[in-house]
């Protein structure tokens, strides 16, 4: 049998080891266990009353929907942002690179507010989209819109150290077997790409499945329309619901959990091929 | 023309060969289309922040910065990061060094489970906490006949901010510790340097880049965390408000321009966070460009 | 000091590294670890070191067993393969690192350090790059300054990993020659790990060839050349033609042709392999007896010998024979593309195969 360990002569193992599970499991996995240990206690009845509540149903409906929207077009947009920052060069690249990460950086509730005044039917943009009769903050069109300003950089920064990575001789390749630019793009590029637009759209979706201070302000928060489901354990531990509460936060762990070993697959698959082609 | 350009040598890089290069209406067409969601996403947001936040003139700005709740805000937000980060610096230094430089069965596993909080959600990283030590919770009971008050106080604040950050250090440090490999810590050892002096002297040297990194973003999150420190603190003004749930209150109350001038200070705070950011992976490049160089890898 | 390795076997989940390996080597003797990639001999050194166990086995240092001290306690210096300089650290505080970290009562006082360092960069003869960062180096300057670290501490025993793998071929005989004369002059007990069989001949006194984790011969570098062992040693040192055929009756049979054997060289009859290298075979003209028929295909004559390559008359299967002569004797003989010669090998080295049946 192999050993748990192989010998290193490099000292601090146990140390480091030990610290690491015991601060593990204090921080991370005993209050985590909590949740689920709260939810047996209830019985499926006042489980199923707690999650089957129409209201409940709306509110999964439109955080798993507007998830999945905006990691979609985050697709999109993030390759967009990654190739131009890894091919092109133009006036303001650096700032543009610096400030892609800006969702990551900005505390969720000073986005939020910023989102909402933007938006808002007084402000400058919802304004304008307005006397087009477009209405995004206080509707659903409001909560995409946070998921896709809070999601952009999960695939972008996955996106583009892959994309930097492809040499320009496999390009240069299928040029020479007279495949034109786009052949190029679809058969070349985007498979070499794939796994990591992939890892982004699972990071962003899952992100957003959670995301709860940017959206709160612009959502409007309308029962059965623009309710959020994170909103919706909020209210419960308000009216000192907290079986409710668990109820509804435990289908959205298992979700994020199966979404976290899909990531982690993922990642695994992509750093297993990057080191076999090195 | 370019053909001509691309025979003088050194200025190779400025040339694109024509089979591999775009039209050049698609790549304006794209440039065009990342500046312009760059403009509406991202920079007029920040901009919104300091012109809302000024709109009602300098004195309006600093007098809803120093009134009392907002001063407590920035005070409670402070110490909650002051006990966290250095809590999570440790914690992230011990895993990346027993992950990176180690061989162990289950190693995939820890690395998971490290990577947990980053994918729950922050309203539930508080609930955790409230099922723990609130009244209906786990020690509620115990808690509240020992009169220890942990959930809508400063513990449970500074409880959640532990958990939502706990990733940051370790997320940053692991891949960086295992690109450097073992190999000057080995030569040290073999010197005679004790366990202190190998990480002092080789180790520290190597990744403290990566190392202020991570306590970066993890001082940013700490400060800027809203969903988990909204269910713990209780809301209570001038006690248990950070800055970000203090922001909140004064925005549901319409005092605008009060709530985006604290917002403001949180703004700042990611703006001086990504500059440190940009300036920390210009660093971490060269560190690793000069690792490639001496190995001739 | 002297270095005794006892029954060293180590194992990677299924893969054998090392299987029963022992060498001895007495002290001041400079030692080459040689073998393909892979076949353990890194395993080996580190496992000297103290930076990897063995599975069984001891490592006996100066006759005591050292098996479970610490790789900071065995006193041995250690050169990595890419130099492992402490990036962040001058060309002067890396050699001075060993000396530093000692516990403070056996630690030199500050002014000794500095003697030290100097002299030992003037004996690696870098003392102008002290203020240098290792980046600022180029490969050999950071190789030499490696060994210069690793003898600061004054070690009893010198390990090198691929010492000059990473650099290039000038470079690299340079280095080598370099790296003898310190070795006699300073005479510290020294075992290197090389891939390069060049380097393990031109520059130690023994070499111990290991394959698939196994010793297959020690021995003096000329012993190993001219008296190998084993097949896989007859092929790994220089180049060399290989033959199938059958020995019988003192005789090698290739085919229908018969070549004379030494007494010495098989004692049984049966199927074999033989070795000729290239510089060892006669050339005569046309087909003669007791000779190889083969015609010749190239001739290169560059250098001090010329390099012919021929291909055997009654194979057709394209394989070249490799033979070189003294460029004196190649114009003697005349010979050009196309002629046909017999070749007579002047020492043929027989090892015979009753597994091998195909």
């Amino acid at each position: 049998m192999a050993p748990l360990k192989r010998y290193s002569p490099l000292p601090g193992f146990s140390l480091a080891m030990g610290y690491t599970l015991v601060y593990l499991t204090l921080v991370v996995l005993i209050p985590l266990t909590a949740v689920g240990a709260k939810t047996m206690t209830l019985g499926w009845e006042a489980f199923w009353a707690a999650v089957g509540n129409p209201r409940v149903v709306a509110s999964y409906q439109l955080s798993f929907g507007a998830s999945l929207a905006a990691a979609a077009i985050n697709v999109v947009f993030g390759m967009v942002f990654a190739w131009v920052l890894v091919r092109y060069r133009f006036p303001g690249k650096g700032l543009v690179d610096a400030l892609v990460d800006l969702p990551f950086a900005l505390p969720t509730a000073v986005a939020g507010i910023a989102l909402a005044t933007i938006y808002a039917e007084n402000g400058p943009v919802g304004g304008v989209l307005r006397s087009f009769d477009i209405q995004i903050a206080y509707t659903p069109n409001g909560v995409l819109l946070a998921l896709v300003f809070i999601g952009l950089p999960f695939v972008v920064r996955t996106v583009q150290p892959v994309l930097a990575d492809l040499e320009k001789e496999v390009e240069e390749a299928a040029a020479a077997l007279g495949a034109s630019r786009g052949q190029t793009f679809i058969r070349v590029i985007l498979p070499h790409i794939a796994p990591a637009l992939l890892t982004g759209f699972a990071m962003a979706f899952a992100r957003a499945v959670g995301e709860y201070g940017s959206v709160i302000f612009i959502a409007g928060n309308v029962p059965m329309v623009s309710e959020i489901a994170p909103l919706m354990i909020i209210t419960k531990l308000e009216q000192y619901d907290y079986a409710g509460a668990t109820a509804v936060a435990s289908v959205m762990l298992i979700i994020s959990f199966l979404l976290l070993l899909l990531i982690n697959a993922l990642q695994g698959r992509m750093q297993q091929r990057q080191t076999s082609e090195a | 023309m370019s053909a001509s350009i691309a025979l003088i040598p050194g200025n190779r890089q400025a040339y694109e060969a024509p089979s591999t290069r775009e039209p050049i209406w698609v790549k304006g067409g794209l440039i065009a289309i990342a500046l312009t969601f760059f403009a509406i996403f991202l920079l007029l947001p920040l901009a919104t922040v300091f012109s809302e936040a000024l709109r009602k003139g300098w004195g309006a700005y600093a007098a809803a910065l120093i009134e009392d709740d907002a001063w407590s805000a920035i005070r409670l937000t402070v110490l909650a990061a002051a006990v966290a980060v250095p809590l999570n610096l440790v914690f992230g230094v011990a895993a990346s060094w027993a992950i990176a430089k180690f061989e162990f069965a289950g190693k995939r596993v820890l690395i998971t489970l490290i990577d947990l909080p980053f994918s729950v959600s922050p309203v539930i990283s508080g609930l955790i906490y409230v099922l723990m030590f609130g009244a209906q919770g786990w020690f509620g009971p115990w808690l509240h006949a020992h009169d220890i008050k942990i959930v809508f106080a400063l513990p449970g604040i500074v409880l959640a901010t532990v958990f939502v950050t706990f990733p940051f250090v370790a997320r940053e440090l692991i891949p960086l510790m295992e690109a450097q490999g073992s190999e000057e810590e080995e030569a040290a050892v073999v010197l005679g340097a004790s366990a202190w002096q190998m990480f002092r002297y080789t180790t520290l040297p190597s990744i403290k880049w990566g190392l202020l990194y991570g306590v970066i973003l993890c001082n940013a999150r700490a400060m800027g965390e809203f969903g988990a420190v909204s269910v713990v603190s209780g809301h209570i003004r001038g006690q248990t408000n950070t800055m970000p749930l203090h922001v909140e209150i004064l925005y549901n109350e319409y005092n605008y321009a009060a709530a985006f001038a604290v917002a403001s200070l949180l703004a700042l705070l990611a703006i001086v966070t990504l500059g440190l950011k940009t300036l920390v992976e210009r660093q971490t490049r060269r560190q690793t460009h000069e690792k490639s160089t001496l190995t001739g890898e | 000091m002297s270095i005794a390795i006892r029954n060293i076997s180590k194992q990677f989940g299924a893969f054998k590294a090392l299987d029963d390996v022992s060498i001895d080597i007495p002290s001041g003797e400079l030692v080459a670890l040689l073998g393909p990639s892979g076949c353990g001999k890194t395993t080996l050194l580190r496992i000297v070191a103290g930076l990897e166990y063995a599975d069984r086995g001891q490592i006996l240092l100066a006759g005591d067993d050292a098996s479970d001290r610490h790789a900071r306690d065995r006193q041995v210096g250690f050169v990595f393969q890419h130099y492992a300089l402490f990036r962040h650290m001058s060309v002067f505080d890396n050699v001075a690192f060993g000396l530093r970290v000692k516990p403070r009562r056996h630690r030199p006082a500050e002014s000794e350090i500095q003697r030290r360092v100097k002299h030992l960069l003037e004996l690696v003869q870098l003392d102008w790059l002290a203020n240098r960062y290792p980046t600022q180096l180029s490969g050999g300057q950071r190789q030499r300054i490696a060994l210069a670290r690793a003898l600061a501490v004054e070690p009893k025993v010198l390990l090198l990993d691929e010492p000059f793998g990473a650099l290039d071929a000038k470079v690299r005989k340079e280095l080598r020659r370099w790296l003898r004369r310190l070795h006699d002059e300073i005479h510290v007990t020294s075992v290197f790990v090389t891939h390069d069989q060049e380097e393990a001949l031109e520059v130690c006194d023994r070499v111990v060839l290991i394959n698939k984790g196994k010793i297959e011969q020690i021995g003096t570098p000329e012993s190993v050349y001219d008296h190998p062992a084993t097949p896989f040693v007859a092929n790994f040192l220089g180049s060399v033609n290989l033959f199938h055929g059958r020995v019988e009756e003192g005789q090698l049979h290739l085919g229908d042709h018969a070549l004379a054997l030494d007494k010495t060289a098989a004692d049984a009859d049966g199927k074999a392999v033989a070795f000729v290298r290239p510089h060892e075979f006669d050339l005569l003209p046309g087909a003669q007896a007791g000779g190889l028929p083969a015609k010749i295909v190239r001739i290169v004559a560059v250098g001090a010998s010329a390099r012919i390559e021929l291909s055997e008359i009654d194979r057709s299967d394209g394989e070249v024979i490799e033979v070189t002569v003294a460029r004196d004797l190649f114009r003697l003989l005349a010979l050009a593309a196309g002629d046909v010669v017999s070749l007579r090998p002047r020492q043929i080295r027989v090892f015979q195969t009753p597994a091998l049946a195909a």
